[in-house]
């Protein structure tokens, strides 16, 4: 931990008794309750907690970011100011300058129509006074003190020329514009790769020792929490629940919720399937291709292989992991394999060759081939039931079926994913992530499919969440004899459910081999990268990485 | 935010909200909205039974009212009464004698060299202002008479146009004319549009493209000059309107729809409709066109309007309906040319027309509101 945890290091922040309501049209809803924490200079303080938890709206009501129809009240004190009594223009000068804050989304934080040089610049032109060349001399180092390769160059380029790790270094540098006390990052590498996860983390934790502002850290990721942060608040329904420094609640939880979200790493591992199982989907050198326009400069046509000679087997009964960062073209190949992009190679699947034929026609076939996708929230179509949603399939497999046996089916389906069959009649957006992606997997199970691809089906969700799918995919596995292609960059979660692992990296396999040997003694650097990082936010001692 | 995700048990049967009960209840929250709907019902209402309950059928001349202002009391006023008498009992050729007034009775003496033929009432008869003419009291030899008529008192409330019709009652069928325009105008637009849209953007490629062009080639067809060469082919009617006003809206419909299409092919529910094996037909169907229905909607409300004036424009030029039938932009055209004498035939049609664009413009407004996912 950094400069060993001072005692009378000075408080910067702290906040007693913060509410916050929002009014909706079904009443008043309270998303935070009573929360009470402090930031001292150079700390680092972790808010942890499952999504509606109300961690961020707990950031976001200090900031002054709330939405329109949310109110806060309560006290939160920053050098002797109530941030939460504040004109707004007073409390313009403080945030953005003195408490600054990055986000999950470093795409969309950014704004695509300017070059990173001139959206670090802004603020201190605004704030300080700067001239735009010395504010860009600053955005300059900032930049290099952020570690972003060739940053004299990447100075003017605009956000979507950089990568997403790129990008939220720049975000950070923003933040560290005006030297701030207090940097509020609110799941700042979620929605990045562990690799680069792992790179952001040790960047904020070597400008904390240098610049020695204090972080308050939000995050759903106990193995982020257990290294990174000093001091932790876990928030539940509003509350903190439980509070205090990182190795007590690690190594003595107090509280019910605490350990259940410490125990919610998914356990158990699958036992490989026999050699001697026949053999149900086999591609051979498949490849897939996008043209990319005429390029960045040239005129000739380019094109980006994003899955390039891949060979794999899939045996009765197996589960098949697939892992590697994003843009390694993991989903591309389970698109390729279900034939919905067009792809060049052999694909064999029950014996019969599959990438020339028109997979509608071959209905028989098709449904045989099912696909449960990552965003529940995307992947079921808002304007249709529950019912409709899940007995889609019938209507172009068995269009014979009659109304009353279609929602019998439906019935069976949604009990089969353990939702209540009375909820075919209700819409997608009155259920919760956990409860979309059953009703996603229902979707599939209705055809009795023998091979499921499931692309990172449960990456959205909150672990104990995550945990109650895998046993429910398991479940089904067993009772079905069913086949899975299982596409995650969840290692944690591909050991459990996976018999073996196709490592991938821009569009080639880098590593094959059952899991156990993959993740006990990967031989390829690159599997090695990723297991590091993907271990050090699963848990593992904090040296591994600290640097 | 349950630790452990449990089917709910629910005991009474649960039928969902969908997206639009959603919606439109929060539609019925909004007072601008609703106070706009409510406008618009009563002016389709008076629009549709309204001709058939006004005591004016809307192209009845009133000869003797030409261009009377608007007003609540009843017509013919007093000092108009005995001149009107005099002129209708001059164009009979009868001499007068005196023409007094009682109550709602009018009596005129006349007399005649010749025996008075009782069929020369029907000159009395045919002025606006009396009703039930009579000859009473005739003399033995035929020679003079009384002849007694009601007054009668019509209401002018709006007053009449300069062809002596009534203002309001051409007002009401202007309404109806506009807003059926207005909607089937709309209705065309929509269908075609959606239709087209959702079949370039979903199709995608060299199919899109060709569809595409095609819109772009009629949208750089000149539309006035567009609509001059079908009225000059086919004559001006109201079935010609539609055709001509549909035939250009569809063109935004169908890139708004091909829009919203482009984006919804990549969500991931297409895809998985895809997977099932659902049919490109099917997959525009229960799943591209339901989801395109919120914007849409807004587009439809804001486009009624849009045609409307667009109607009224047409009219304004002389290109739109034909007379008697009106239009508000055949009114407004009329009042404007008449606005130094009668104001009122400006006034009361622009009133109408500003109150129609107004309600459907909030309804559209306040429909956009309550579809917008951010608000919940």
């Amino acid at each position: 931990m950094t400069g060993g945890a001072g005692k009378e290091r000075q408080t910067l922040l702290a906040v007693r008794d913060l509410n916050v309501a929002f009014r909706l049209a079904d009443g008043p809803v309270h998303a935070v309750r009573g929360v009470d924490f402090t930031l001292a200079a150079g700390e680092t303080v972790a808010i942890v907690g499952e999504s509606g938890s109300g961690k961020s709206q707990t950031v976001m009501a200090l900031m002054g970011l709330l939405a329109a129809n949310g109110t806060a009240s309560g006290r939160a004190l920053y050098r002797g100011e109530d941030l939460l009594a504040l004109s707004p223009r007073r409390l313009n000068r403080i945030r953005g300058e003195k408490i600054t804050m990055i986000f999950q989304e470093p795409m969309s934080s950014l704004d695509p129509l300017y070059r990173v040089g001139r959206q670090i610049a802004e603020p201190m032109v605004y704030h300080r006074g700067l001239s735009w060349r010395a504010a860009r001399k600053r955005a300059l180092e900032l930049l290099k003190l952020v570690r972003i390769p060739d940053a004299e160059r990447r100075i003017d380029a605009y956000p979507h020329e950089l990568s997403g790790g790129q990008r939220q270094r720049v975000m950070i540098a923003m933040a560290l514009a005006n030297d701030p006390d207090i940097l509020i990052a609110d799941e700042p590498t979620t929605a990045l790769d562990v690799t680069i996860q792992a790179e952001i983390l040790k960047l904020l934790r070597e400008l904390q020792d240098r610049l020695g502002m204090g972080i308050v850290f939000i995050t759903h990721d106990l193995g982020i929490v257990r290294r990174f942060a000093e001091r932790v608040y876990v928030m539940r329904e509003g509350k903190v629940v439980e509070e205090g420094p990182v190795a007590d609640i690690f190594a003595a939880p107090r509280h019910a919720y605490t350990r259940m979200l410490l125990a919610a790493e998914p356990a158990g591992r699958k036992p490989p399937v026999d050699e001697a199982t026949p053999v149900i989907l086999e591609g051979r050198d498949v490849s897939v291709a996008f043209p990319l326009g005429g390029g960045f400069l040239g005129r000739q046509r380019q094109e980006l292989k994003a899955v390039d000679r891949l060979t794999l087997t899939l045996r009765e009964g197996e589960t098949l992991g697939v892992v590697g960062d994003s843009g390694s073209g993991k989903s591309t190949l389970a698109r390729a394999l279900l034939r919905l992009v067009p792809s060049e190679g052999e694909i064999a699947f029950l014996g019969r060759d599959i990438a020339g034929l028109n997979l509608r026609r071959e209905r028989g076939l098709r449904r045989q081939l099912q696909i449960v996708f990552q965003d529940p929230y995307g992947s079921l179509s808002p304007r249709l039931t529950i019912g409709e949603i899940v007995t889609e399939g019938l209507l172009v497999h068995e269009p014979s079926l009659s109304r009353a046996e279609r929602d019998r089916r439906a019935a069976a389906a949604l009990k089969e994913v353990q939702l209540d069959p009375a909820m075919q009649t209700r819409y997608p957006h009155e259920f919760s992530g956990g409860q979309r992606q059953r009703i996603a997997i229902a979707r599939a199970m209705i055809l009795k499919p023998k091979l499921l691809v499931l692309d990172e089906p449960t990456s959205a969700l909150d672990r104990s969440v995550q945990k109650e799918i895998v046993e429910l995919l398991r479940r089904l596995q067993a009772e079905h004899r069913l086949t899975y292609l299982f596409i995650s960059h969840d290692l944690a979660v591909v050991r459990a459910l996976a018999d073996r692992v196709l490592v991938m990296k821009d569009g080639r396999a880098v590593e094959e081999g059952e899991t156990e040997e993959i993740f006990a003694r990967p031989r390829q650097d690159y599997t090695k990268r990723l297991m590091a990082a993907a271990f050090l936010s699963a848990g593992a001692p904090a040296e591994a990485w600290a640097g | 935010m349950s630790l452990a995700e449990e089917p709910v048990t629910l005991k009474e049967p649960v039928s969902g909200r969908s997206l639009w009960q959603d919606a439109l209840a929060r539609l019925a929250r909004n007072r601008a909205a609703m106070a706009s709907l409510l406008i618009l019902a009563v002016m389709a209402l008076a629009s549709i039974l309204g001709p058939a309950l006004w005591p004016h059928p809307y192209d009845r001349v009133y000869s003797e009212y030409v261009r009377v202002p608007a007003s609540l009391e009843a017509y013919p006023h007093e000092d108009r009464i005995v001149p009107e008498m005099q002129r209708s009992l001059a164009r009979a050729r009868v001499d007068i004698g005196a023409v007094t007034v009682a109550g709602d009775t009018v009596r005129a003496e006349i007399s005649d060299e010749e025996p008075i033929d009782p069929r020369m009432i029907r000159y009395v008869e045919r002025s606006d202002l009396f009703s039930r003419v009579r000859l009473a009291e005739t003399s033995a030899d035929g020679r003079s008479a009384v002849l007694e008529a009601e007054v009668a008192r019509l209401f002018f409330i709006a007053g009449t146009d300069g062809n002596g019709r009534d203002l309001f009652a051409r007002i009401l069928m202007a309404i109806r004319i506009s807003l059926a325009i207005g909607l089937l105008a709309t209705a065309v637009a929509l269908v075609i549009g959606v239709t087209w849209g959702a079949t370039a953007g979903y199709l995608g490629g060299r199919v899109d493209n060709v569809m595409m062009r095609i819109v772009d080639i009629l949208y750089s067809l000149p539309f006035i000059f567009f609509v001059i060469l079908l009225v000059v082919f086919f004559g001006r009617n109201l079935v010609l309107m539609f055709i001509a006003v549909g035939a250009v809206e569809w063109l935004d419909m169908a890139r708004i729809v091909r829009g919203q299409t482009l984006s919804l092919k990549r969500r991931e529910f297409v895809e998985a409709a895809e997977a099932l094996g659902v049919s490109d037909a099917g997959i525009v169907r229960r799943h591209i066109i339901p989801n395109v229905t919120g914007p849409v909607a807004v587009y439809m409300t804001l486009l009624v309007p849009k045609v409307i004036l667009l109607e009224s424009f047409l009219s304004f030029l002389g290109l739109g309906v034909q007379e008697p039938l009106t239009s508000l932009g055949v009114l407004i055209s009329e009042g404007a040319k008449n606005m130094q004498g009668a104001s009122w035939l400006l006034i009361y049609p622009s009133i109408a027309l500003a109150l129609l664009l107004f309600a459907l413009n909030f309804l559209g407004d306040g429909l956009r509101d309550a579809l917008d996912p951010k608000d919940r």
